[in-house]
């Protein structure tokens, strides 16, 4: 039996060895946690995981998302499953899509002073100041475009001085801008015509036909879509 | 075409879009462009006071990093506040490598700043790189018997250190006005305060300073007042709606210095402000004697 490569972490201040070259998610199960929050897709899409870490001898805090970031030796980390940050309500079709309004929905914005410790917290890599700079001047293309990779794990807002609800914000500004700027794509016009036609129907009415065995037979024989493109 | 660094400011993107779209056409028929910082951040309007809070001068900084990435050391303004709050920050970090220091130490991993970079307003521009009589030759529609009451208010003028003319006696847009036909009259208040932020919580108070400025501009005999600030123009243009009723608050036109420029090197009408075309039209006419038919 070939021998483990071992080495130490820290999570919440408390030492575990773990195994070399696997990431803090895979390494926190490996220590006994189970995620009941804090893991969603385990593929760097859902920002459920954020998490902040410091690493031996440094004085920066570092922000990751934990089953996309590697274990490294002597890393102190704890998870942030959730950012309380209050969301604005409204109703998309009835706001006046002015320059103001994304500041009378946010209004902290107003007290960003541009210290980028927002951006230095995104385990995107996105330009979260700019994109907070852009929707103080009501620029509701730019924020879309500088935030479209966000996945709102609110570390930003945890870092924020001004108390800025970014993810927030960054979501109602690419809603306006869908709903107001942005031209409808046509293949989303096409689609939603077929729907309407009932393009699905008949696989539907078959389906609703099967009996359990037949149902988990067809599930077995699925085509995962990524494991389909590899093969 | 040369180009010059251009950092335009929040109200020219929303509400004070034609003062922007004035200056680009001025400068471009002046053969240089203005062109903008391709990241920039809210200017910091208003920088604390206290010499400790370095914090406050953070979002002026990062803006002066940015010309720097462009290997250019000059950074042109229009909107004054803009000009004032970088132009200071721009001072007092170039002088002092301790500030500076703390600053890069703060932004860590970012580009630190140099210490090299120059904040000037357009008037600035056009007055020592341009030069009037080149400004004079690029303005074939004369403003001739155009009144200009032309209004400084704070930011283009104090602190001394910041100002961009004589703190007392500012001529550089009279200069600019005459440059192009326009006469431009004398008038006590030029430098006085519009009421600035208060008009948020103390619009009276911001109308009343509004108020005496437009009177003083009336008094002179003025028909137009040129501005350089988006927040000094918004300010006057309410007490003008305020006080409208008061005799000939409403007859003088409120536009940006640049407006007036634009119009006389022909920028397409439909582009300037409607109130400003007719008084153009109007003086033209009565200057060659063809009005009153």
């Amino acid at each position: 039996m070939s021998e483990e490569k071992m080495m130490q972490i820290f999570i919440m201040g408390k030492a575990y060895d773990v195994p070399v070259g696997v990431t803090i998610m895979d390494a926190m199960e490996y220590a006994g946690y189970r995620f009941v929050r804090g893991a969603g897709c385990r593929s760097g899409f859902c920002g459920a995981c954020a998490t902040v870490y410091r690493k031996e001898g440094e004085y920066r805090l570092e922000f990751a998302l934990a089953c996309q970031e590697m274990v490294e030796e002597g890393m102190h980390l704890t998870q942030l499953p959730f950012t309380p940050a209050p969301r604005s309500s409204y109703v998309l079709s009835e706001l006046d899509a002015d320059e103001n309004v994304l500041l009378q929905h946010y209004p902290a914005i107003a007290r960003c002073v541009s210290c980028n410790t927002c951006t230095k917290a995104c385990p995107q890599d996105i330009e979260v100041m700019d994109y907070v700079q852009a929707a103080l001047r009501g620029d509701l293309k730019k924020v879309s475009e500088l935030s479209f990779d966000c996945i709102q794990c609110g570390l930003c807002s945890m870092r924020c001085p001004a108390d800025i609800k970014h993810s927030h914000l960054a979501q109602m500004a690419r809603r306006l801008y869908a709903v107001t700027q942005s031209p409808e794509p046509d293949h989303l016009k096409t689609r939603m015509s077929e729907l309407a036609e009932g393009i699905h129907e008949v696989q539907l009415d078959a389906l609703m036909k099967m009996n359990l065995d037949e149902l988990k037979k067809q599930y077995a024989a699925r085509v995962i879509e990524a494991e389909g493109e590899e093969s | 075409m040369n180009t010059i660094p251009y950092f335009p400011g929040c109200s020219l993107k929303d509400t004070a879009t034609g003062f922007e779209s004035s200056a680009q056409f001025v400068m471009e028929t002046l053969g240089l462009r203005l062109q903008e910082l391709e990241r920039w951040n809210c200017c910091g309007t208003v920088t604390s006071l206290t010499t400790d809070d370095l914090m406050h001068h953070l979002a002026s900084v990062r803006n002066l990093v940015r010309v720097q990435d462009l290997h250019e050391s000059e950074l042109v303004a229009l909107c004054s506040m803009c000009y004032n709050t970088l132009a200071r920050t721009a001072q007092r970090i170039n002088a002092d490598p301790v500030e500076r220091d703390k600053i890069n130490q703060f932004m860590d991993r970012e580009s630190s700043y140099e210490g090299t970079v120059e904040v000037r307003h357009l008037l600035q521009v056009l007055r020592d790189r341009i030069g009037w009589e080149t400004l004079a030759q690029a303005t074939p529609i004369t403003l001739e018997g155009l009144k200009v009451a032309c209004y400084y208010g704070c930011t283009l003028l104090r602190p001394k250190e910041a100002a961009i003319d004589n703190t007392e006696k500012p001529t550089i847009m009279s200069e600019a006005m005459a440059a192009a036909g326009a006469t431009s009259v004398p008038f006590p208040f030029a430098g006085e305060c519009c009421g600035t932020y208060q008009v948020v919580d103390r619009r009276d108070l911001s109308i009343e300073r509004s108020f005496r400025v437009i009177q003083s501009a009336l008094r002179a005999g003025a028909n137009v007042i040129a501005t350089a600030c988006p927040l000094c123009q918004h300010n006057l243009q309410e007490a003008q709606k305020e006080l409208g009723h008061v005799q000939g608050l409403a007859d003088i036109e409120i536009v940006y210095f640049t407006e007036l420029l634009a119009a006389a090197m022909g920028m397409d009408p439909q582009r300037l402000p409607e109130g400003l075309n007719v008084l153009i039209q109007q003086t033209a006419e009565a200057q060659t004697g063809w009005g009153g038919s």
